[in-house]
């Protein structure tokens, strides 16, 4: 129930998050405007980081441990092992989980604190005075290796959800014999839509579609 | 038909155990996997060495006793049913068939296939049943029930009680089947009167057992041969809360 609700809280932050981001199709204006709309409120978007770093932890914490426990269950494994239902993805969940950790490390140094790339401290504010987010973000897909590595943390972050963003459902009790495996589709349809969303923005960058908003 | 069958074969609880070649020859396609066996074990005893202990009782799938897990997959790759339902048909002529038992901390080995699943009856005895006066039957239309109560009550009765949930389940858990024990007495007025004990006590002694967690991969719906549904499951936490909530109210 404890993994059940802070996975809730993680799955919106995700959709708001693609939300955000996907404004970099909408021009410079748009995004750069978005992320300084975000740093102005200031204490109140500290809280939130917070907030999220809250439930991201207690989410670990209590897989882990559940994980411990399931291992103990069954100390002698099988020979044979042939699943029936039981999807890949529902099998590894933690797998998946800790890769997407690593994944979100990685992303915060990069575009948060802003590591990683020689020409980020060379960008210049853009015409309104705000930080230029847009080309930031450009500059930063720009590297192949950089992309590649980010899809392939979102690829694991759409595994983990394919069986996360309906599995909730059940741990809360929240059943019905016909709604439930419509559920489980509209999960899986859920997770690949994120996938599409989230790498659309670097596969369009590299594919030269979005240039930056100032040469370097 | 032939078969060549790999079967686990470990003395007892204490030793290790591991995997062992024996020949099925001349076995009939009508044959049952459990009459398979004992046609090797007949062979077996021909040539003084000891036959493969195995666990079967009814052999017409309503004791829940038969216990094996072969090719991988618990009562075997023809679902639902269980291990004593299916029938050498159902596998290719010279297959290599590998038998082993259901693995679970909770089910100790006692010898080669045969497990101790008291940990179940132990499930049970915390709260699975209702304490009613005995007597002679009250009439039957005295205690009205919906039926759609009592169809989905005799659903979750319909669990055998075998523990193949637990064996299939990837973190071997028992949740399939302390929600069907828990569901099928909530559903109707006579199990009421205890409901919020009963789910608290149960659930309670499922964990003290070693038993895993359900993290929703309805391994164990697919392989129950009573197909009882993993929505009893989410009944179970539904119950769970409810009790939960109830007991911190007082109640």
């Amino acid at each position: 129930m404890i993994v059940a609700i802070t996975g809730i809280i993680l799955i919106l932050f995700v959709i708001g998050h693609l939300l955000g981001n996907l404004q970099i199709f909408l021009g410079p204006d748009w995004i750069n405007g978005y992320s300084q709309h975000l740093r102005d409120l200031g204490p109140l978007l500290w809280a939130i980081r917070i907030f999220l770093f809250a439930a991201v932890s207690i989410h670990i914490y209590a897989t882990i441990q559940l994980a411990i426990e399931n291992r103990r269950a069954r100390p002698e494994p099988y020979v044979d092992r042939n699943y029936v239902k039981a999807s890949w993805a529902s099998r590894h969940m933690v797998v998946s989980g800790l890769v997407v950790l690593a994944f979100i490390i990685f992303h915060l140094l990069h575009f948060t604190a802003r590591k990683f790339n020689p020409r980020f401290p060379l960008l210049k504010l853009d015409p309104l005075n705000r930080y230029d987010v847009y080309s930031m973000m450009v500059y930063g897909f720009e590297n192949v290796y950089v992309s590649i590595f980010y899809v392939i943390g979102l690829f694991l972050l759409t595994l983990h959800l394919t069986h996360g963003s309906s599995s909730f459902f059940q741990s809360l009790g929240l059943n019905d014999r016909k709604l439930t495996p419509r559920l489980a589709l509209a999960g899986r349809i859920f997770a690949w839509l994120l996938f599409a969303g989230y790498t659309s923005i670097p596969i369009a960058i590299l594919l030269g579609l979005i240039k930056p908003a100032q040469q370097l | 038909m032939n078969f060549r069958l790999r079967v686990w074969r470990q003395p007892n609880a204490k030793a290790a155990g591991r995997l062992v070649d024996y020949e099925a020859r001349d076995i009939s396609p009508n044959t049952s996997f459990l009459e398979m066996l004992d046609i090797v074990n007949e062979n077996l005893l021909a040539r003084a060495e000891e036959p493969i202990a195995f666990d079967s009782d009814c052999r017409e799938g309503i004791c829940g006793t038969c216990s094996l897990t072969i090719n991988g997959e618990a009562h075997g790759p023809d679902h639902p049913g269980a291990v004593c339902e299916l029938y050498m048909r159902k596998f290719r002529d010279g297959e290599t068939i590998i038998i082993e038992p259901f693995r679970v901390r909770s089910f100790p080995i006692i010898k080669d296939l045969v497990i101790d699943r008291s940990a179940l009856d132990r499930i049970v005895q915390a709260g699975g049943f209702i304490s009613a006066r005995a007597g002679s039957a009250p009439e039957a239309n005295s205690i009205p029930i919906p039926k759609h109560d009592a169809d989905l009550s005799m659903e979750a009765a319909a669990c055998i009680g075998c523990g193949a949930c637990a064996a299939a389940c990837p973190n071997a858990s028992a949740m399939l089947f302390t929600a069907a024990k828990v569901s099928h007495l909530s559903l109707v007025p006579q199990g009421n009167p205890e409901r919020v004990r009963r789910v608290l006590k149960m659930v309670h002694v499922m964990d003290a057992e070693g038993f895993g967690n359900c993290t929703n991969t309805y391994e164990c719906e697919a392989v129950c041969p009573a197909e009882i549904s993993a929505s009893f499951i989410a009944k179970l936490n539904r119950e769970y809360m409810r009790a939960r909530l109830r007991a911190s109210a007082g109640d």
